[in-house]
């Protein structure tokens, strides 16, 4: 078996704000095997899309990424000089962004955006090259070719999603970030652009990082779960077993929360808030809302451990 | 019995006029009705641009319909005496998507829950008004302590909807239309937020249209769903069946693309198939859903199907049932 394509260690990101220092990241470790679909699940504050942007070194200040390291395959790409990670950007680590659709220039025509990556790192190819180049992109994400010579008004959101997801793989990038890439799509064309994401790394036999609060989602296309928790990982485990049998309260709570079409009218929501970053609680930061809490939690934080084969947890309890 | 708030074959087209000739079509021909006698839930399930909203507004007398009437008591909301809008306002409530919009960043949040009170005349001291109040924001789980005396920003996006919520509780209408009211908030929160709805009609008797782009929450709160495509009904009945045996190929569709996380196929596996068109085409005089649909029939691009009754309580838009009775005729 190969190494990781890869590592993420002790990765720490803080927003620094005139009421102190954010924690959005706080010491995430996981690692990416070659072809493997990761899901970084969490809600809203968790630090999942914060993590998907220190991947790319895409932190904008007041945010600093405080420590860690991100080794791809040898290079840790944290130690990299800006000129240095604009070249590995899109050629081996690239994003396709939330709300990605928003992200095309509106005044330019799909292929001139598509152009504009492809020449910023490979300078000898050709204008006639290009469009083959292009017009193959768009196909493999099911787009006809003609897309190229529309400009972005032209096309709907699910298009514009699949246009960006060429995008993400026009340099054949080793491993792909897509930060919730179908949050503001509907169910139906949802499924055309995962189904089309997948697809496309399979291809390139890319790795993939599918950043989402969509747990339902993910059980339908990741190999491994990484569930996130105040700017930690709080369980990481292969997607089928961390839904059928999760071993953190959180996870607990954060699968009986999603909806199912079996049973009607029984909710179980998690009570609580989730907590201020600024001055997580002690301990556990989930042990306020822990309904398993007991005298360890509040002073000792747990580390992420291995508890089965493959399962990681950080809680207590095991 | 004339119902408490119904919407007769209501059609709102935008836009239009001098300068373009063909107005955008947001709701199409339209019927709801919602009783007074039994406390019912309706979902109106639909993707963006399918007119949800424009139904929203219409039964909130925000909007007027281009045709047909919106009747409230059997009045119709267009021309309604002045004298009369108090009380639909008190019986109508709205919850909306954003609850941030509902509050003014200036005022202390107890001001909405204060001024229903005070308006509607609900509690006969400040003590009684104020007891009313901590007991509606109990209801909704949240502390009364906690939450009176802060500014709408020193609240989660879920917290506001809760206390939106509990001033529904205190004004305790006969209809809330709840628009896209958890598609802001976390998975955790949404289930305590639709709890709190479900206690609204189950405990003091409101009606609720929940409108949604999210089946799974409209099947698990809702008695009836209806399925609305680029502004027409695509399907009607009762929450189950539309659920478990979808007639319309549209709502087959949708039901086919939840993701569940304990059940279904993995996707992504296959390679990508040609790319159907992910939107309403400009179909003009046929079925909308005619160029994304796998049954596609010649009768379909030419006139757009009535509603079909497939069975009893149930309406499906589509020639696939044109053997069954329409709408009109039963």
């Amino acid at each position: 078996m190969t190494g990781p394509v890869l590592s993420v260690e002790a990765l720490r990101v803080a927003y620094h704000t005139p009421a102190g220092a954010v924690r959005a990241v706080d010491g995430v470790s996981f690692s990416l095997r070659e072809g493997e679909r990761f899901g970084l699940a969490g809600e809203s504050g968790s630090g999942k899309s914060t993590t998907a942007l220190a991947l790319m070194r895409l932190i904008k200040a007041p945010g600093r990424i405080e420590g860690g390291r991100v080794l791809l395959g040898d290079t840790d790409l944290l130690a990299l000089t800006d000129r240095e990670m604009r070249r590995v950007r899109f050629a081996q680590i690239s994003l396709v962004p939330q709300g990605a659709m928003n992200s095309l220039n509106p005044v330019l025509r799909i292929r001139d955006q598509l152009a504009d990556t492809i020449a910023a790192h490979d300078t000898r190819v050709s204008g006639g090259d290009l469009d083959t180049r292009i017009g193959g992109l768009l196909e493999a994400v099911g787009l006809d070719r003609d897309v190229m010579w529309m400009h972005p008004h032209e096309l709907s959101g699910g298009m514009k999603q699949r246009v960006c997801i060429a995008m993400a793989i026009s340099l054949r990038p080793k491993v792909i970030v897509a930060d919730e890439p179908t949050s503001a799509l509907d169910v139906v064309v949802q499924r055309q652009v995962i189904e089309t994401l997948g697809a496309a790394q399979r291809r390139l036999g890319a790795s993939i990082i599918l950043v989402g609060h969509d747990v339902g989602l993910m059980a339908r296309f990741v190999d491994r779960i990484g569930v996130m928790y105040a700017g930690r990982l709080v369980e990481v485990g292969p997607v089928g077993d961390v839904i059928a049998d999760p071993l953190h309260p959180y996870t607990q709570l954060l699968i009986a929360s999603v909806p199912d079409l079996e049973s009607k009218g029984v909710f179980k929501g998690i009570s609580g808030l989730t907590p201020s970053l600024l001055s997580p609680p002690p301990g556990c930061p989930f042990h306020p809302r822990c309904p398993k809490v007991f005298e360890r939690c509040p002073v000792d934080e747990p580390a992420l451990r291995e508890v089965k084969p493959g399962r990681w947890v950080s809680c207590h309890l095991y | 019995m004339p119902s408490l708030l119904e919407a007769r074959r209501v059609t709102k087209i935008f836009g239009g006029g001098l300068l373009r000739r063909r107005g955008t079509v947001a709701l199409d021909d339209l019927s709801l009705a919602v009783h007074d006698d039994r406390p019912s839930i309706t979902a109106i399930a639909g993707e963006s641009g399918s007119g949800k909203t424009t139904l929203a507004r219409l039964l909130l007398g925000i909007i007027h319909p281009t045709s047909g009437t919106i009747l409230y008591r059997g009045r119709n909301l267009h021309g309604m005496a002045r004298a009369e809008w108090p009380t639909f306002r008190r019986d109508v409530q709205a919850i909306l998507q954003d609850p941030f919009e509902a509050f003014n960043p200036f005022y202390r949040v107890d001001h909405v829950l204060t001024t229903a009170v005070a308006k509607f005349r609900l509690a006969a001291s400040v003590a009684e008004g104020h007891a009313l109040i901590e007991h509606a924001l109990r209801q909704v789980g949240l502390r009364p302590e906690e939450t009176l005396g802060r500014y709408p920003h020193q609240l989660s996006g879920g917290q506001r909807q809760r206390v939106m919520v509990a001033r529904a509780m205190l004004i305790r209408p006969r209809v809330i239309i709840a628009d896209e009211p958890v598609s802001m908030v976390d998975a955790s929160l949404r289930a305590t937020i639709l709890e709190s709805l479900l206690a609204l009609n189950r405990a003091l008797g409101s009606s609720i249209v929940y409108i949604t782009h999210d089946l799974t929450t409209a099947y698990q709160v809702s008695d009836r769903i209806l399925v609305l495509y680029a502004g027409s009904v695509a399907e009607s009945g009762d929450a189950d069946a539309v659920i478990k045996r979808p007639q319309h190929p549209y709502t087959q569709l949708l039901v086919e693309s939840i993701p569940l996380a304990r059940s279904g196929s993995r996707w992504g596996q296959s390679s990508a198939r040609t790319a159907a068109r992910d939107a309403p085409g400009d179909t003009a005089g046929g079925c909308k859903f005619a160029d994304r649909c796998p049954h596609v029939m010649a009768v379909c691009r030419r006139t757009p199907p009535p509603l079909f009754h497939t069975e009893e309580r149930r309406a499906v838009a589509c020639y696939l049932y044109q053997d069954a009775p329409t709408a009109g005729s039963s």
